[in-house]
């Protein structure tokens, strides 16, 4: 499967035999439980497990919920108390999907910032990259609607300004909100067809998560190091690698457990510290809650949104050069998905022949700026939009595409990077061995990050 | 524009109290102690029956309660009166059946009516509405360390008037230093001696206050001393799950990493 | 083969088993309130029983209440209904089970164990309580004596109740079961 030499499934008994022979899924899940995987992944690559549970914990959860909430503008909100109080461990049901979102994105977030330093989503692994990409936005309009369903104030105005922004797209944006909204503004049509969506959705993102997985299995996965697998030879494979099972299933397993201890002190504790308390009461279309904010996953580019108001020079550039089609209402618009966009296409905008983070010293302060960038976006996007504040989004959103179009591209040019180790087995001995053992050069003594 | 952001930054660092009231956020919040605070915490059953009377005898005129029933007042972890107390409270109202067309007094399994009062909001769900805690400028770290502040806002609100009314309008306004704005529509609804309890408990202001917004988090969070217990059970659980996990981590990487240190080498 | 050797491999295997038991626990611990959720929850359960307010039933008169989603029939029989059914020979019933289960299991269908206990406990027949719901296929009986027993007539196959609400004729099987129900006062009845 993925070009590294191993064993592969071989039926033994005669059941095994006869079911291979007319549907080969067994030896379909071994070899994909036994991949060989590179022995030196460190902790943030666990983030693929805790991924996945969070789709099946959310998916779970979300369907019990659905057998005892009501999507009628009337009465959706009582549903959410009616689970709270009434449905037997139903406000534990409820509070683990509300927060169990957050964990995805959290998760989310570090999977994607380690692609990013390690190089993950270079050659040949871009496909694996764009699916995630793809992934990422389904979670994020599977998370927008799920959010409109309890039919809080910040649900339905949540709703009111997301929807907008469809309106702004120049010539048909009237057409196309209507049409999502299915009438003039957010009302019942818009509650029943979020709900049919929402519970849509995470099967769409389920598929795309094994073409994910099919993707980096045909790949082989990345590691820290950046270095490919040696495939000369099984012997070679063997000494870079290990079967996922037993090794990282064990150990991603412990890594799940340490992350729901912390999640479930969340919900039992503070279940509500990630919310907003606006959401505690019924929609009002007559009455605007004093400052509309998403949640937390949300902030960053709900800041990259807001900076481009009618002041900002590129967005009077913009308008000028289009004669008005693309107002800064619209250029909000195209920099927040564009902000995604840009980090989808960074396979090829990442001009550097080395993989890993860890062997560019040019590389490393700009990353960790890009990190800082990403809080302080998610910070602006909280405030109100005035004072300071926008100014703090439009500075933080240009370094977000600077990052992207500018300095990644030209890094990659101008930067000397370190040498990595030869081998994955040296890598591996150089954390775990003694230092005068060892097959590559001087550097093994590299450590660990 | 420069000069514009000079000017801003200066402005906004300046009035940050100022920005905090603009962001609608609370005015002056103190922060009062409640039992049920904190993961050890538990509701006060005898406050909670005090809140209770505090409602009855003065919330209610105008404001609901409406995703309450009148049997959680017999649930668990909550008030814990029995059931035929709760049936005895129950039968002191009426509710209108509409398969009967008419009123009839009020069973176990009615809830308690929505708000009299058209802009007297309903108190359900009050303690989870509001945040008494912000900031500081905007780290989210005031609410992670003294909650989020819902009832310490609703006792905050109610001990704050200050005894001035402004006329606005034509409507009467009461200044209370806590309710955003500086201006609420509600007239001081409590004052010394306003409930008798009797047990002889202290009836000042400030404690009604405590009580009723004590009763109010039970009200809006019934299920909470519930869900401490998940915390813990989870937390010890998950735990020693992960220590299981650990261990056999490591005794499975052992032959893999000692081995590294003997050095395979090729 | 060493017996140090054997002493390590069966305390590898030990923490193995035990972590998969550990994992186990916990993964039942989980399971579990996801398959109690959908059963009854608070507001369905309290809706377990009815209290049902009599003072104003007039004597010869039937009062139909809605309780756990099907009709239950409470009638203040009159004399002559009580005493009509109090003459019928248990030979002449179709089903001589009370189908009562406020009494002992498996006493027949005199009428003095279908009737309801007053409240001052004793047995005069005024009150009979049953589930209106044909034992047949489930349709609702007409009452105020219909049918040729002067009880109650199901309209859907023609079954004949009598006063005392047990078959004498047609294809219903069983005697009008009676739910569970006591006065608790003068003048309430509990239904569940």
């Amino acid at each position: 499967m993925s070009g590294i030499p191993h064993d592969h499934y071989e039926p033994k008994s005669n059941a095994e035999k006869w079911l291979h022979s007319r549907l080969p899924i067994v030896g379909l899940l071994y070899d994909t439980l036994m991949i060989p995987t590179p022995k030196n992944l460190n902790w943030m690559w666990i983030w693929g497990i805790v991924l996945v549970f969070c789709l099946v914990m959310q998916i779970v959860t979300g369907i019990i919920l659905v057998m005892h909430y009501t999507p009628h503008v009337d009465l959706a909100f009582a549903s959410v108390e009616h689970i709270m109080r009434n449905v037997n461990g139903g406000w534990a049901i409820r509070y683990i999907h509300q927060n169990g979102a957050s964990l995805f994105f959290i998760a989310v977030y570090l999977h994607i910032f380690r692609g990013l330093y390690y190089g993950s989503y270079k050659a040949p692994r871009e496909v694996t990259w764009i699916v995630g990409m793809l992934i990422y936005l389904l979670m994020m309009g599977t998370a927008f609607m799920g959010y409109v369903l309890p039919w809080g104030q910040m649900s339905f105005w949540g709703a009111t300004v997301i929807t907008g922004l469809f309106g702004a797209i120049p010539f048909v944006g009237e057409a196309i909100q209507t049409w999502l909204l299915g009438g003039p503004a957010v009302d019942n049509a818009t509650l029943n067809r979020f709900l049919s969506l929402h519970y849509l959705l995470p099967f769409v993102i389920l598929g795309l998560v094994i073409v994910h997985v099919w993707a980096f299995h045909t790949t082989g996965n990345n590691n820290p190091t950046g270095v490919d697998v040696r495939r000369a030879s099984k012997k070679e494979a063997e000494a870079d690698t290990l079967p996922f099972w037993p090794y990282f299933v064990i150990k991603d397993l412990f890594a799940l457990a340490v992350v729901l201890v912390a999640f479930f002190a969340i919900v039992g504790f503070m279940p509500n510290y990630l919310g907003h308390p606006d959401n505690y009461i019924e929609a009002n279309p007559m009455v605007t809650p004093a400052h509309i904010v998403p949640e937390w996953y949300f902030l960053p580019f709900y800041a990259i949104l807001r900076a481009f108001d009618g002041e900002v020079w590129v967005v009077i550039a913009a308008e000028f050069l289009t004669g008005g089609i693309v107002d800064a209402k619209f250029f909000g618009v195209l920099a927040m998905f564009g902000a995604i966009i840009v980090m989808a296409l960074v396979p090829w905008l990442d001009t550097s022949s080395v993989r890993s983070g860890r062997y560019r010293p040019m590389f490393k302060p700009w990353f960790w700026v890009f990190v800082i960038n990403f809080f302080v976006l998610m910070w602006a996007g909280a405030m109100p939009a005035e004072g300071i504040y926008p100014y703090i989004a439009l500075i933080g959103s240009a370094y977000w595409f600077a990052y992207f179009l500018v300095i990644l591209p030209l890094l990659g040019v101008l930067e000397k990077p370190t040498t990595p180790p030869s081998t994955i087995e040296e890598d591996f001995n150089a954390h775990y061995g003694s230092a005068s053992v060892g097959t590559g050069p001087a550097s093994a003594k590299i450590p660990a990050e | 524009m420069f000069r514009k952001l000079v000017i801003s930054t200066i402005a906004a660092l300046s009035l940050s109290t100022g920005a905090g009231l603009a962001a609608g956020a609370a005015g002056h919040i103190v922060n009062y102690e409640f039992s049920f605070q904190g993961p050890f915490g538990r509701y006060d059953q005898d406050q909670l029956q005090r809140g209770l009377q505090v409602f009855t005898e003065v919330c209610s005129a105008c404001h609901g309660l409406q995703y309450v029933a009148y049997r959680n007042l017999a649930d668990e972890n909550g008030l814990g009166y029995t059931p035929e107390q709760a049936r005895a409270y129950a039968e002191q109202f009426e509710v209108y059946d509409p398969s009967i067309d008419d009123w009839r007094t009020a069973t176990p399994n009615d809830h308690f009516p929505q708000s009299s009062l058209e802009n007297a909001p309903d108190l359900s769900l009050m303690a989870k509405a509001r945040a008494g805690f912000h900031g500081p400028y905007g780290l989210g770290l005031n609410q992670l360390f003294n909650g989020i502040g819902g009832p310490e806002y609703i006792a905050s609100v109610l001990t704050h008037y200050t005894g001035e009314e402004v006329e606005q309008y034509g409507t009467y306004f009461y200044e209370n230093e806590s309710f955003p704005g500086g201006l609420i529509a509600m007239t001081p609804p409590l004052w010394d001696g306003a409930v008798e309890f009797a047990d002889g408990s202290p009836n000042d202001i400030e404690s009604m206050a405590k009580d009723v917004a004590a009763f109010l988090t039970w009200a809006a969070e019934p299920r909470m001393m519930e869900r401490k217990q998940l915390g813990f059970t989870a937390i010890i659980m998950l735990g020693i799950l992960a220590v299981m996990l650990y261990l056999t981590n490591k005794k499975l990487w052992a032959p893999i990493k000692s081995r590294s240190k003997a050095g395979a080498a090729k | 083969m060493s017996h140090a050797e054997d002493q390590s491999s069966t305390r590898r295997d030990f923490l193995y088993y035990a972590t998969g038991g550990v994992g186990a626990v916990v993964t039942g611990a989980a399971v579990w309130p996801l398959v109690n959720q959908m059963n009854p929850s608070a507001d369905v359960q309290a809706a377990s029983t009815m209290r049902v307010d009599v003072s104003g039933v007039q004597e010869g008169t039937q009062l139909t209440v809605l309780f756990l989603g099907k009709p239950v029939f409470i009638r203040r029989r009159t004399q002559d209904e009580i005493e009509a059914a109090r003459a019928v020979d248990m030979n002449d019933l179709v089903d001589t089970d009370s189908r009562n289960p406020n009494i002992a299991a498996g006493s027949d269908a005199h009428d003095e164990n279908r009737s309801l206990t007053t409240p001052e406990g004793e047995n005069t027949g005024e009150w009979l309580v049953m589930q209106g719901v044909c034992t047949h296929l489930g349709c609702v009986p007409l009452g105020d004596g219909a049918g040729e027993f002067g009880g109650w007539f199901c309209p859907c196959h023609g079954s004949h109740y009598d006063t005392a609400g047990r078959i004498r004729k047609g294809p219903a099987p069983e005697n009008l079961h009676i739910p569970n129900a006591s006065f608790v006062d003068d003048t309430t009845i509990l239904l569940g």
